[in-house]
């Protein structure tokens, strides 16, 4: 894999993009055992009508580890010194999670070079998480 | 509604070993193939101590540090009207597997909006491995759902 280098890098470039395949039920079980995230909400279906919802909803968390697997497919985890993730709507038994970003800044600060990432992870249906990532490079 | 008493509450730090089984369990249900999260063998061929936690890892040891529904139950909440609002990382170091990484969580901030409606529960968690090297800070906001 070459590995992208601070001049070879412009503001508005993308990086590679990843899709998940459709985020189902045992995908949520395996993540809620894996990650230690027992909330019930995630794989209960009594649980998640008690708390209003028509299903349950994944992890707000499978989708950020979905965008960090976009970052460290492109860089190696090293580089990565920041990754800020809003979630900004529920992702569905079904969905896929489409990962994208693009790199909206460039700088350097003590003698290290830097881009800054606007992230994005979306459903069919919704933008799920706006994140941001700052990753170093040589 | 949850009390502003909270903030600046210290909870327990708590030491955890990261488990290589763990590390492949959760590579293998995200779908991660690269040999440095999954074969041993390879992170070793690739000079690393093990295979290497990936970033959203540190959110993974703040839950096993202390469990949602003990963390609710100090906020006088119920899981219910939980939702995640932000989870935000520093990194400073890599995790490996073998490593003993200690969490230390504090709630930083209680804010209330829309009138009290909704209320962000912010805390800011730090992780110090076994040689005494902070590896990662992260900040997490709980929005709690009133109505």
């Amino acid at each position: 894999m070459t590995q992208p280098t601070f001049n070879s890098l412009n503001v508005g470039d993308e990086i590679p993009a990843l899709t998940t395949p459709s985020v189902s039920r045992h995908t949520l079980a395996l993540y809620c055992g894996a990650s230690g995230d027992h909330n019930p909400i995630h794989v209960d279906l009594d649980f998640a009508k008690s708390s209003g919802l028509d299903d349950v909803i994944a992890h707000g968390m499978l989708s950020a580890a979905y965008l960090a697997q976009m970052l460290t497919n492109w860089v190696p985890q090293s580089a990565l010194r920041s990754f800020n993730n809003r979630f900004t709507a529920m992702t569905q038994i079904g969905d896929t999670v489409s990962c994208s970003g693009k790199i909206v800044e460039k700088f350097e600060k003590d003698g290290e070079k830097f881009v800054r990432l606007e992230l994005y992870t979306n459903t069919p249906e919704a933008q799920t998480i706006t994140a941001e990532a700052v990753v170093v490079l040589a | 509604m949850i009390d502003k008493k909270h903030i600046g509450y210290n909870f327990t730090p708590v030491t955890i070993t990261v488990e290589e089984g763990r590390l492949k369990f959760l590579a293998k249900t995200l779908g991660e193939t690269k040999g440095i999260y999954t074969d041993p063998d390879a992170a070793k061929a690739a000079g690393l101590p093990g295979l290497l936690a990936p970033p959203t890892f540190p959110f993974m040891l703040e839950i096993d540090a202390l469990d949602l529904v003990d963390f609710i139950s100090v906020l006088g909440e119920t899981l219910e009207k939980l939702l995640h609002g932000e989870e935000n990382f520093k990194y400073y170091a890599p995790i490996y597997a073998g490593d003993s990484i200690t969490v230390r969580k504090k709630i930083t901030d209680i804010i209330d909006k829309k009138g009290g409606a909704l209320q962000f529960v912010i805390s800011d968690n730090s992780f110090t491995n076994q040689h005494g090297k902070i590896v990662a800070d992260t900040r997490t906001n709980y929005i709690f759902r009133h109505q």
